[in-house]
Protein backbone atom coordinates (compact mmCIF):
# COMPACT_ATOMS: atom_id res chain seq x y z
CA UNK A 1 0.00 0.00 0.00
CA UNK A 2 0.98 3.57 -0.63
CA UNK A 3 1.03 6.06 2.22
CA UNK A 4 -0.65 9.23 1.05
CA UNK A 5 -0.87 12.43 3.09
CA UNK A 6 -4.32 13.99 3.37
CA UNK A 7 -4.31 17.60 4.53
CA UNK A 8 -7.44 19.55 5.41
CA UNK A 9 -7.15 23.18 4.32
CA UNK A 10 -9.49 26.10 4.34
CA UNK A 11 -10.07 27.62 0.98
CA UNK A 12 -8.26 30.86 1.53
CA UNK A 13 -5.71 32.64 -0.58
CA UNK A 14 -2.17 31.40 -0.26
CA UNK A 15 -2.88 28.40 1.92
CA UNK A 16 -1.94 25.82 -0.70
CA UNK A 17 1.24 27.75 -1.50
CA UNK A 18 2.15 27.76 2.19
CA UNK A 19 1.70 24.03 2.29
CA UNK A 20 3.97 23.34 -0.69
CA UNK A 21 6.52 25.85 0.59
CA UNK A 22 6.58 24.10 3.96
CA UNK A 23 7.28 20.76 2.32
CA UNK A 24 9.93 22.01 -0.09
CA UNK A 25 11.53 23.99 2.75
CA UNK A 26 11.90 20.70 4.62
CA UNK A 27 13.49 19.10 1.57
CA UNK A 28 10.54 16.80 0.95
CA UNK A 29 10.25 15.73 -2.66
CA UNK A 30 6.66 15.50 -3.92
CA UNK A 31 5.58 13.02 -6.57
CA UNK A 32 1.94 14.01 -6.80
CA UNK A 33 -0.34 16.66 -5.34
CA UNK A 34 -4.08 16.77 -5.95
CA UNK A 35 -6.57 19.24 -4.50
CA UNK A 36 -10.22 18.30 -4.03
CA UNK A 37 -12.23 21.22 -2.82
CA UNK A 38 -15.53 22.98 -2.25
CA UNK A 39 -16.11 26.71 -1.92
CA UNK A 40 -15.08 26.59 1.73
CA UNK A 41 -12.52 23.91 2.27
CA UNK A 42 -10.48 21.32 0.52
CA UNK A 43 -8.41 18.21 0.99
CA UNK A 44 -4.92 18.13 -0.45
CA UNK A 45 -3.65 14.65 -1.25
CA UNK A 46 0.07 14.26 -1.52
CA UNK A 47 2.42 11.46 -2.39
CA UNK A 48 5.93 12.32 -1.33
CA UNK A 49 9.17 11.01 0.07
CA UNK A 50 9.40 10.27 3.80
CA UNK A 51 5.65 10.70 4.42
CA UNK A 52 5.90 10.41 8.23
CA UNK A 53 8.60 13.07 8.33
CA UNK A 54 6.51 15.25 6.04
CA UNK A 55 3.48 14.78 8.26
CA UNK A 56 5.43 15.92 11.30
CA UNK A 57 6.79 18.98 9.53
CA UNK A 58 3.32 19.96 8.33
CA UNK A 59 1.87 19.48 11.79
CA UNK A 60 4.57 21.64 13.30
CA UNK A 61 3.49 24.32 10.88
CA UNK A 62 -0.13 24.16 11.91
CA UNK A 63 -1.59 21.79 9.33
CA UNK A 64 -3.90 18.91 10.22
CA UNK A 65 -2.60 15.83 8.46
CA UNK A 66 -3.58 12.21 8.32
CA UNK A 67 -1.99 9.33 6.47
CA UNK A 68 -4.30 7.45 4.14
CA UNK A 69 -3.58 4.04 2.60
CA UNK A 70 -4.11 4.03 -1.18
CA UNK A 71 -3.26 1.65 -4.03
CA UNK A 72 -1.06 2.56 -6.99
CA UNK A 73 -1.37 0.79 -10.33
CA UNK A 74 1.00 1.21 -13.23
CA UNK A 75 -0.78 1.49 -16.58
CA UNK A 76 0.40 2.39 -20.07
CA UNK A 77 0.15 6.14 -20.66
CA UNK A 78 -2.41 5.57 -23.37
CA UNK A 79 -6.21 5.76 -23.76
CA UNK A 80 -8.03 3.00 -21.90
CA UNK A 81 -5.46 2.53 -19.15
CA UNK A 82 -7.64 3.80 -16.32
CA UNK A 83 -10.82 2.26 -17.68
CA UNK A 84 -9.29 -1.20 -17.51
CA UNK A 85 -8.57 -0.90 -13.80
CA UNK A 86 -12.02 0.47 -13.03
CA UNK A 87 -13.57 -2.46 -14.90
CA UNK A 88 -11.70 -4.92 -12.73
CA UNK A 89 -12.92 -3.20 -9.56
CA UNK A 90 -16.44 -3.01 -11.00
CA UNK A 91 -16.56 -6.73 -11.73
CA UNK A 92 -15.60 -7.48 -8.12
CA UNK A 93 -18.00 -4.83 -6.80
CA UNK A 94 -15.16 -2.95 -5.14
CA UNK A 95 -16.19 0.63 -4.55
CA UNK A 96 -13.68 3.30 -5.52
CA UNK A 97 -13.89 6.32 -3.20
CA UNK A 98 -11.67 8.45 -5.37
CA UNK A 99 -8.96 8.11 -7.99
CA UNK A 100 -6.38 10.26 -9.67
CA UNK A 101 -3.51 9.73 -11.97
CA UNK A 102 -0.08 11.15 -12.62
CA UNK A 103 2.63 10.64 -15.18
CA UNK A 104 6.32 10.70 -14.49
CA UNK A 105 8.08 12.98 -16.97
CA UNK A 106 9.74 10.97 -19.73
CA UNK A 107 7.96 7.76 -18.75
CA UNK A 108 5.67 5.74 -20.98
CA UNK A 109 3.67 4.65 -17.95
CA UNK A 110 1.14 6.47 -15.86
CA UNK A 111 0.42 5.76 -12.22
CA UNK A 112 -3.23 5.54 -11.16
CA UNK A 113 -3.98 6.03 -7.49
CA UNK A 114 -7.12 4.50 -5.97
CA UNK A 115 -8.70 4.87 -2.57
CA UNK A 116 -10.82 1.79 -1.96
CA UNK A 117 -12.21 0.40 1.21
CA UNK A 118 -11.77 -3.28 0.51
CA UNK A 119 -9.02 -5.63 1.67
CA UNK A 120 -9.28 -7.70 -1.50
CA UNK A 121 -8.26 -4.85 -3.79
CA UNK A 122 -4.55 -5.59 -4.22
CA UNK A 123 -5.10 -9.30 -4.81
CA UNK A 124 -7.93 -8.64 -7.25
CA UNK A 125 -5.73 -6.34 -9.32
CA UNK A 126 -2.82 -8.76 -9.32
CA UNK A 127 -5.06 -11.67 -10.31
CA UNK A 128 -6.25 -9.60 -13.26
CA UNK A 129 -2.63 -9.25 -14.34
CA UNK A 130 -2.31 -5.58 -13.47
CA UNK A 131 0.87 -4.16 -12.03
CA UNK A 132 0.42 -2.93 -8.50
CA UNK A 133 3.23 -0.52 -7.70
CA UNK A 134 5.10 -1.07 -4.42
CA UNK A 135 5.67 2.04 -2.34
CA UNK A 136 9.47 2.01 -2.69
CA UNK A 137 9.08 2.44 -6.44
CA UNK A 138 7.24 5.73 -5.91
CA UNK A 139 8.92 7.38 -2.96
CA UNK A 140 11.51 7.01 -0.24
CA UNK A 141 9.86 5.39 2.78
CA UNK A 142 10.49 6.27 6.40
CA UNK B 1 -33.00 11.03 53.10
CA UNK B 2 -31.75 12.95 56.08
CA UNK B 3 -34.97 14.91 56.71
CA UNK B 4 -37.70 13.08 54.81
CA UNK B 5 -40.37 15.18 56.51
CA UNK B 6 -39.13 18.06 54.36
CA UNK B 7 -37.32 16.37 51.49
CA UNK B 8 -40.34 14.25 50.58
CA UNK B 9 -43.00 16.77 51.60
CA UNK B 10 -46.09 16.76 49.37
CA UNK B 11 -45.92 19.64 46.89
CA UNK B 12 -49.02 21.50 48.15
CA UNK B 13 -47.74 21.45 51.68
CA UNK B 14 -44.29 22.57 50.53
CA UNK B 15 -45.75 25.55 48.62
CA UNK B 16 -47.71 26.51 51.75
CA UNK B 17 -44.58 26.34 53.86
CA UNK B 18 -42.70 28.42 51.30
CA UNK B 19 -45.40 31.10 51.25
CA UNK B 20 -45.42 31.39 55.04
CA UNK B 21 -41.66 31.63 55.14
CA UNK B 22 -41.52 34.04 52.22
CA UNK B 23 -43.92 36.47 53.90
CA UNK B 24 -41.85 36.34 57.07
CA UNK B 25 -38.55 36.98 55.32
CA UNK B 26 -39.95 39.82 53.19
CA UNK B 27 -41.30 41.51 56.33
CA UNK B 28 -38.00 40.94 58.15
CA UNK B 29 -35.82 42.51 55.45
CA UNK B 30 -38.26 45.36 54.96
CA UNK B 31 -38.10 46.18 58.66
CA UNK B 32 -34.38 45.62 59.20
CA UNK B 33 -32.42 46.29 56.01
CA UNK B 34 -32.63 49.85 54.67
CA UNK B 35 -31.50 48.72 51.22
CA UNK B 36 -34.51 46.41 50.88
CA UNK B 37 -36.92 48.95 52.35
CA UNK B 38 -35.78 51.49 49.74
CA UNK B 39 -35.95 48.98 46.89
CA UNK B 40 -39.40 47.69 47.85
CA UNK B 41 -40.75 51.22 48.27
CA UNK B 42 -39.29 52.28 44.92
CA UNK B 43 -40.91 49.29 43.21
CA UNK B 44 -44.20 49.88 45.05
CA UNK B 45 -44.34 46.38 46.52
CA UNK B 46 -45.36 45.36 50.00
CA UNK B 47 -44.17 42.36 52.03
CA UNK B 48 -47.82 41.29 52.46
CA UNK B 49 -48.05 39.03 49.44
CA UNK B 50 -50.97 36.77 48.49
CA UNK B 51 -49.15 34.05 46.59
CA UNK B 52 -45.67 32.86 45.68
CA UNK B 53 -46.18 34.29 42.18
CA UNK B 54 -46.39 37.78 43.67
CA UNK B 55 -42.66 37.59 44.27
CA UNK B 56 -42.04 38.27 40.57
CA UNK B 57 -42.97 41.92 41.13
CA UNK B 58 -40.12 42.34 43.62
CA UNK B 59 -36.81 43.90 42.61
CA UNK B 60 -33.74 41.72 42.11
CA UNK B 61 -30.66 41.73 44.30
CA UNK B 62 -27.35 41.69 42.43
CA UNK B 63 -23.77 41.10 43.42
CA UNK B 64 -23.14 44.82 43.34
CA UNK B 65 -25.77 45.44 46.04
CA UNK B 66 -23.77 43.18 48.30
CA UNK B 67 -20.50 44.86 47.38
CA UNK B 68 -21.79 48.32 48.13
CA UNK B 69 -23.19 47.10 51.44
CA UNK B 70 -19.69 45.93 52.42
CA UNK B 71 -19.12 44.82 55.08
CA UNK B 72 -22.29 44.57 57.18
CA UNK B 73 -24.85 46.72 55.36
CA UNK B 74 -27.16 43.87 54.42
CA UNK B 75 -27.22 42.10 57.77
CA UNK B 76 -30.78 41.82 59.08
CA UNK B 77 -29.81 41.24 62.72
CA UNK B 78 -27.57 43.09 65.16
CA UNK B 79 -23.94 41.91 65.13
CA UNK B 80 -24.29 40.35 68.57
CA UNK B 81 -26.52 37.68 67.00
CA UNK B 82 -23.98 36.86 64.31
CA UNK B 83 -21.69 33.98 65.25
CA UNK B 84 -19.72 33.56 62.03
CA UNK B 85 -18.84 35.39 58.87
CA UNK B 86 -17.70 34.03 55.53
CA UNK B 87 -16.69 35.83 52.42
CA UNK B 88 -16.76 35.34 48.68
CA UNK B 89 -13.42 34.69 47.05
CA UNK B 90 -13.23 38.13 45.51
CA UNK B 91 -12.07 36.84 42.13
CA UNK B 92 -14.51 39.11 40.34
CA UNK B 93 -14.00 42.32 42.28
CA UNK B 94 -14.36 43.45 45.83
CA UNK B 95 -15.15 40.73 48.34
CA UNK B 96 -18.55 40.43 49.95
CA UNK B 97 -19.26 39.41 53.52
CA UNK B 98 -22.02 37.09 54.66
CA UNK B 99 -23.00 36.60 58.31
CA UNK B 100 -24.59 33.59 60.01
CA UNK B 101 -26.61 33.43 63.21
CA UNK B 102 -26.58 30.35 65.44
CA UNK B 103 -29.79 29.28 63.76
CA UNK B 104 -28.25 29.75 60.30
CA UNK B 105 -25.35 27.47 61.20
CA UNK B 106 -27.83 24.89 62.54
CA UNK B 107 -29.85 24.87 59.32
CA UNK B 108 -26.76 24.92 57.13
CA UNK B 109 -25.44 21.85 58.98
CA UNK B 110 -28.71 20.06 58.24
CA UNK B 111 -28.52 21.08 54.59
CA UNK B 112 -25.01 19.73 54.20
CA UNK B 113 -26.01 16.53 56.05
CA UNK B 114 -28.77 16.18 53.42
CA UNK B 115 -26.17 16.67 50.70
CA UNK B 116 -23.96 13.95 52.13
CA UNK B 117 -26.91 11.57 52.43
CA UNK B 118 -27.75 12.38 48.80
CA UNK B 119 -24.30 11.02 47.97
CA UNK B 120 -25.05 7.85 49.92
CA UNK B 121 -23.31 8.75 53.18
CA UNK B 122 -24.36 7.51 56.64
CA UNK B 123 -23.00 8.02 60.15
CA UNK B 124 -20.63 5.14 59.47
CA UNK B 125 -18.75 6.95 56.73
CA UNK B 126 -15.37 8.68 56.81
CA UNK B 127 -15.57 12.10 55.19
CA UNK B 128 -12.39 13.79 53.99
CA UNK B 129 -13.10 17.51 53.75
CA UNK B 130 -10.64 18.78 51.18
CA UNK B 131 -12.51 22.00 50.49
CA UNK B 132 -10.58 24.94 51.85
CA UNK B 133 -11.29 25.97 55.45
CA UNK B 134 -11.42 29.66 56.20
CA UNK B 135 -13.42 32.52 54.72
CA UNK B 136 -14.47 30.25 51.83
CA UNK B 137 -17.71 28.45 52.71
CA UNK B 138 -16.73 25.04 51.30
CA UNK B 139 -14.59 23.60 54.09
CA UNK B 140 -16.61 24.52 57.16
CA UNK B 141 -19.88 23.93 55.32
CA UNK B 142 -18.98 20.32 54.54
CA UNK B 143 -17.38 19.92 57.98
CA UNK B 144 -20.50 20.86 59.94
CA UNK B 145 -22.67 18.72 57.68
CA UNK B 146 -20.47 15.70 58.19
CA UNK B 147 -20.44 16.14 61.98
CA UNK B 148 -24.18 16.69 61.98
CA UNK B 149 -24.62 13.41 60.15
CA UNK B 150 -22.34 11.72 62.70
CA UNK B 151 -19.72 10.63 60.20
CA UNK B 152 -16.00 10.61 60.95
CA UNK B 153 -14.87 14.02 59.78
CA UNK B 154 -11.33 14.64 58.54
CA UNK B 155 -10.75 18.43 58.50
CA UNK B 156 -7.73 18.25 56.21
CA UNK B 157 -8.61 21.31 54.11
CA UNK B 158 -7.02 21.79 50.66
CA UNK B 159 -3.43 21.46 49.51
CA UNK B 160 -0.55 19.03 50.05
CA UNK B 161 -1.90 16.51 47.60
CA UNK B 162 0.43 13.67 48.59
CA UNK B 163 -0.77 13.92 52.16
CA UNK B 164 -4.36 13.89 50.87
CA UNK B 165 -3.68 10.57 49.17
CA UNK B 166 -1.87 9.13 52.20
CA UNK B 167 -4.68 10.15 54.54
CA UNK B 168 -7.27 8.80 52.14
CA UNK B 169 -5.53 5.44 52.21
CA UNK B 170 -4.59 5.29 55.90
CA UNK B 171 -7.83 6.68 57.35
CA UNK B 172 -10.07 4.70 55.00
CA UNK B 173 -11.85 7.68 53.49
CA UNK B 174 -15.20 6.74 51.98
CA UNK B 175 -16.49 10.20 51.00
CA UNK B 176 -14.32 12.89 49.44
CA UNK B 177 -15.41 16.53 49.42
CA UNK B 178 -13.50 18.84 47.04
CA UNK B 179 -13.63 20.53 43.66
CA UNK B 180 -13.81 18.19 40.66
CA UNK B 181 -10.51 19.47 39.27
CA UNK B 182 -8.79 18.83 42.59
CA UNK B 183 -10.26 15.33 42.61
CA UNK B 184 -8.49 14.71 39.31
CA UNK B 185 -5.22 16.03 40.73
CA UNK B 186 -5.56 13.73 43.73
CA UNK B 187 -6.12 10.81 41.37
CA UNK B 188 -3.05 11.65 39.29
CA UNK B 189 -0.94 12.04 42.42
CA UNK B 190 -2.13 8.67 43.71
CA UNK B 191 -1.04 7.11 40.44
CA UNK B 192 2.40 8.68 40.76
CA UNK B 193 2.63 7.35 44.31
CA UNK B 194 1.71 3.88 43.09
CA UNK B 195 -1.54 3.82 45.03
CA UNK B 196 -4.52 2.26 43.27
CA UNK B 197 -7.57 4.30 44.24
CA UNK B 198 -9.84 1.52 43.03
CA UNK B 199 -8.58 -0.64 45.90
CA UNK B 200 -9.46 1.97 48.52
CA UNK B 201 -12.90 2.09 50.16
CA UNK B 202 -13.78 5.45 48.57
CA UNK B 203 -17.41 5.27 47.45
CA UNK B 204 -18.49 8.80 46.54
CA UNK B 205 -17.35 12.37 46.18
CA UNK B 206 -19.34 15.56 46.63
CA UNK B 207 -17.82 17.82 44.04
CA UNK B 208 -18.71 21.43 43.39
CA UNK B 209 -17.62 25.07 43.58
CA UNK B 210 -16.69 25.13 39.90
CA UNK B 211 -18.46 24.32 36.65
CA UNK B 212 -17.76 20.92 35.15
CA UNK B 213 -19.11 18.85 32.32
CA UNK B 214 -20.67 15.42 32.09
CA UNK B 215 -17.53 14.20 30.31
CA UNK B 216 -15.44 15.34 33.25
CA UNK B 217 -17.78 13.51 35.61
CA UNK B 218 -17.23 10.27 33.71
CA UNK B 219 -13.49 10.83 33.84
CA UNK B 220 -13.53 11.52 37.60
CA UNK B 221 -15.68 8.46 38.26
CA UNK B 222 -13.44 6.27 36.16
CA UNK B 223 -10.10 7.23 37.68
CA UNK B 224 -11.27 7.63 41.27
CA UNK B 225 -13.45 4.56 41.12
CA UNK B 226 -16.29 6.27 42.95
CA UNK B 227 -19.59 7.98 42.31
CA UNK B 228 -19.19 11.70 41.55
CA UNK B 229 -22.06 13.79 42.91
CA UNK B 230 -22.49 17.36 41.70
CA UNK B 231 -23.33 19.85 44.44
CA UNK B 232 -24.27 23.50 44.10
CA UNK B 233 -24.17 26.54 46.29
CA UNK B 234 -22.89 30.06 46.53
CA UNK B 235 -21.81 32.08 49.51
CA UNK B 236 -24.36 34.85 48.88
CA UNK B 237 -27.13 32.30 49.42
CA UNK B 238 -25.49 30.17 52.14
CA UNK B 239 -22.53 28.29 50.61
CA UNK B 240 -22.70 24.64 49.58
CA UNK B 241 -25.98 22.99 50.48
CA UNK B 242 -28.31 24.91 48.17
CA UNK B 243 -28.79 21.97 45.82
CA UNK B 244 -27.36 18.50 45.34
CA UNK B 245 -27.67 15.57 43.02
CA UNK B 246 -29.05 12.34 44.43
CA UNK B 247 -27.88 8.86 43.42
CA UNK B 248 -29.85 9.20 40.17
CA UNK B 249 -27.32 11.86 39.05
CA UNK B 250 -29.93 13.55 36.94
CA UNK B 251 -30.29 17.12 38.14
CA UNK B 252 -29.69 18.71 41.54
CA UNK B 253 -32.51 18.74 44.08
CA UNK B 254 -32.93 22.29 45.32
CA UNK B 255 -33.59 22.50 49.07
CA UNK B 256 -36.85 24.26 48.39
CA UNK B 257 -37.94 24.50 52.01
CA UNK B 258 -35.06 26.95 52.54
CA UNK B 259 -34.49 28.44 49.09
CA UNK B 260 -37.01 29.58 46.54
CA UNK B 261 -35.72 29.06 43.02
CA UNK B 262 -36.88 31.01 39.99
CA UNK B 263 -35.59 30.73 36.44
CA UNK B 264 -35.84 34.03 34.56
CA UNK B 265 -35.21 35.02 30.98
CA UNK B 266 -31.89 36.90 31.14
CA UNK B 267 -33.21 39.50 28.69
CA UNK B 268 -36.73 40.22 29.87
CA UNK B 269 -36.05 39.09 33.47
CA UNK B 270 -39.50 37.49 33.46
CA UNK B 271 -39.84 34.05 35.09
CA UNK B 272 -40.00 31.18 32.59
CA UNK B 273 -41.92 27.91 33.05
CA UNK B 274 -40.27 24.73 34.34
CA UNK B 275 -38.17 23.10 31.64
CA UNK B 276 -37.05 26.33 30.03
CA UNK B 277 -33.49 27.56 30.33
CA UNK B 278 -32.62 30.88 31.93
CA UNK B 279 -30.79 32.58 34.76
CA UNK B 280 -31.14 31.10 38.22
CA UNK B 281 -32.55 33.43 40.88
CA UNK B 282 -32.71 32.49 44.56
CA UNK B 283 -34.60 33.88 47.53
CA UNK B 284 -33.58 32.60 50.95
CA UNK B 285 -36.58 31.63 53.05
CA UNK B 286 -35.05 30.95 56.45
CA UNK B 287 -31.75 32.81 56.58
CA UNK B 288 -31.56 35.21 59.53
CA UNK B 289 -28.13 36.83 59.30
CA UNK B 290 -28.30 37.97 55.71
CA UNK B 291 -31.51 37.04 53.91
CA UNK B 292 -31.44 37.75 50.18
CA UNK B 293 -34.42 38.41 47.98
CA UNK B 294 -34.34 37.40 44.29
CA UNK B 295 -30.57 37.17 44.04
CA UNK B 296 -29.40 36.97 40.42
CA UNK B 297 -26.75 34.25 40.41
CA UNK B 298 -25.80 34.76 36.70
CA UNK B 299 -25.74 30.97 36.50
CA UNK B 300 -27.69 29.42 33.65
CA UNK B 301 -29.79 26.34 34.24
CA UNK B 302 -33.34 25.07 34.05
CA UNK B 303 -35.78 23.13 36.17
CA UNK B 304 -36.01 19.51 35.07
CA UNK B 305 -39.73 18.77 34.91
CA UNK B 306 -41.11 15.61 36.45
CA UNK B 307 -40.51 13.55 39.54
CA UNK B 308 -37.26 11.93 40.59
CA UNK B 309 -37.31 8.17 41.26
CA UNK B 310 -35.40 8.77 44.52
CA UNK B 311 -38.59 10.00 46.21
CA UNK B 312 -37.40 13.51 47.03
CA UNK B 313 -40.11 16.03 46.28
CA UNK B 314 -37.81 18.98 45.68
CA UNK B 315 -37.54 20.06 42.07
CA UNK B 316 -34.24 19.52 40.30
CA UNK B 317 -32.13 22.11 38.59
CA UNK B 318 -29.96 21.01 35.73
CA UNK B 319 -26.18 21.17 36.07
CA UNK B 320 -25.18 24.80 35.54
CA UNK B 321 -24.31 25.16 31.86
CA UNK B 322 -22.93 28.68 31.73
CA UNK B 323 -23.11 32.27 32.87
CA UNK B 324 -25.74 34.70 31.69
CA UNK B 325 -22.98 37.18 30.91
CA UNK B 326 -21.98 34.89 28.03
CA UNK B 327 -25.43 34.68 26.49
CA UNK B 328 -26.04 35.47 22.82
CA UNK B 329 -29.37 36.20 21.24
CA UNK B 330 -29.54 34.67 17.78
CA UNK B 331 -32.75 35.38 15.87
CA UNK B 332 -34.61 35.77 19.13
CA UNK B 333 -33.28 32.54 20.66
CA UNK B 334 -31.05 32.63 23.72
CA UNK B 335 -27.85 30.73 23.02
CA UNK B 336 -25.05 29.95 25.42
CA UNK B 337 -21.66 29.09 23.94
CA UNK B 338 -21.42 26.19 26.38
CA UNK B 339 -24.42 24.56 24.67
CA UNK B 340 -22.47 24.54 21.42
CA UNK B 341 -19.53 23.00 23.24
CA UNK B 342 -21.73 20.20 24.52
CA UNK B 343 -22.96 19.42 21.02
CA UNK B 344 -19.43 19.32 19.63
CA UNK B 345 -18.21 17.05 22.41
CA UNK B 346 -20.56 14.37 21.10
CA UNK B 347 -19.46 14.46 17.46
CA UNK B 348 -16.40 12.47 16.40
CA UNK B 349 -14.27 14.17 13.76
CA UNK B 350 -14.43 17.67 15.21
CA UNK B 351 -12.45 19.15 18.07
CA UNK B 352 -14.25 20.94 20.92
CA UNK B 353 -12.60 24.16 19.78
CA UNK B 354 -14.97 26.62 18.22
CA UNK B 355 -15.76 30.27 17.81
CA UNK B 356 -19.03 32.03 17.20
CA UNK B 357 -18.54 34.83 14.68
CA UNK B 358 -21.09 37.64 14.68
CA UNK B 359 -20.98 39.84 11.61
CA UNK B 360 -23.11 42.07 9.45
CA UNK B 361 -24.02 41.60 5.80
CA UNK B 362 -25.72 44.83 4.79
CA UNK B 363 -28.26 45.42 7.52
CA UNK B 364 -28.52 41.72 8.36
CA UNK B 365 -26.78 40.24 11.35
CA UNK B 366 -25.08 36.99 10.51
CA UNK B 367 -23.85 34.21 12.76
CA UNK B 368 -21.39 31.52 11.89
CA UNK B 369 -19.82 28.87 14.07
CA UNK B 370 -16.27 27.94 13.20
CA UNK B 371 -15.39 24.44 14.27
CA UNK B 372 -11.99 22.82 14.09
CA UNK B 373 -11.65 19.53 12.30
CA UNK B 374 -10.04 17.01 14.65
CA UNK B 375 -6.27 16.82 14.04
CA UNK B 376 -6.49 13.09 13.39
CA UNK B 377 -9.19 13.50 10.81
CA UNK B 378 -10.56 10.02 10.09
CA UNK B 379 -11.52 10.69 6.50
CA UNK B 380 -10.16 12.55 3.56
CA UNK B 381 -13.18 12.70 1.30
CA UNK B 382 -14.97 15.91 0.52
CA UNK B 383 -18.29 14.07 0.63
CA UNK B 384 -17.64 12.94 4.20
CA UNK B 385 -16.39 16.34 5.30
CA UNK B 386 -19.56 17.88 3.94
CA UNK B 387 -21.57 15.26 5.78
CA UNK B 388 -19.68 16.18 8.95
CA UNK B 389 -20.41 19.86 8.44
CA UNK B 390 -24.10 19.07 7.93
CA UNK B 391 -24.16 16.89 10.99
CA UNK B 392 -22.71 19.65 13.16
CA UNK B 393 -25.24 22.12 11.77
CA UNK B 394 -28.10 19.65 12.30
CA UNK B 395 -27.14 18.79 15.87
CA UNK B 396 -26.70 22.43 16.82
CA UNK B 397 -30.10 23.15 15.34
CA UNK B 398 -31.83 20.39 17.24
CA UNK B 399 -30.10 21.23 20.52
CA UNK B 400 -30.46 25.01 20.35
CA UNK B 401 -33.61 25.35 18.23
CA UNK B 402 -31.89 27.82 15.94
CA UNK B 403 -30.16 27.29 12.63
CA UNK B 404 -26.57 28.54 12.54
CA UNK B 405 -24.16 28.33 9.64
CA UNK B 406 -21.22 26.05 10.36
CA UNK B 407 -17.78 26.31 8.87
CA UNK B 408 -15.10 23.67 9.31
CA UNK B 409 -11.71 25.21 9.91
CA UNK B 410 -8.22 23.81 10.15
CA UNK B 411 -7.01 22.10 13.30
CA UNK B 412 -5.40 24.45 15.84
CA UNK B 413 -6.42 27.49 13.78
CA UNK B 414 -8.61 28.90 16.54
CA UNK B 415 -6.57 30.91 18.97
CA UNK B 416 -5.88 29.20 22.29
CA UNK B 417 -5.89 31.25 25.43
CA UNK B 418 -4.36 30.59 28.82
CA UNK B 419 -7.41 31.58 30.80
CA UNK B 420 -10.97 31.75 29.61
CA UNK B 421 -11.28 30.87 25.93
CA UNK B 422 -12.58 33.62 23.68
CA UNK B 423 -15.62 31.97 22.20
CA UNK B 424 -17.45 34.88 20.65
CA UNK B 425 -16.00 37.27 18.08
CA UNK B 426 -18.22 40.25 17.39
CA UNK B 427 -17.24 41.95 14.14
CA UNK B 428 -20.37 44.10 13.93
CA UNK B 429 -19.05 47.18 15.66
ZN1 LIG C 1 -33.52 12.38 43.25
Amino acid sequence: MIEQLSVFIENKAGRLAELTRTLSGAGVNMRALILADTAEFGVVRIICDRPHDAKRVLEENGFGVSITQVIAVQVPDAPGGLAEVLEVFGKEEINVEYAYCFVEPGSEYAVDIFKVDDERATAVLQNAGLKVVPSEQLYARD
Amino acid sequence: MYQPEFEAMPTEELRGLQLDRLRTVLRRVYDNVPLYRDKFDAAGVSPEIGSLEDLSAFPFTVKNDMRSAYPYGMFAVPLKEIVRVHSSSGTTGQITVVGYTKGDIERWSDLMARTLVCAGATDEDVVQVTYGYGLFTGGLGAHYGSERLGAVTIPISGGNTKRQVQVMKDFGTTILACTPSYALLIAETAQEMGIDLHELPLKAGIFGAEPWSENMRLQVEEILGCKAIDIYGLSEIIGPGVASECSEQHGLHVNEDHFLIEIVDPETLQPVPDGETGEVVFTTLTKEGIPVIRYRTRDISRIIPGECPCGRGFRRMERVTGRSDDMLIIRGVNVFPSQIEQVLAGIPGVAPHYQVILDKRGSMDTVEVHVEVAPDMFFDEIRELEALQNRVRGEIQSALAVSIAVKLVEPKSIERSQGKAKRVIDKRS
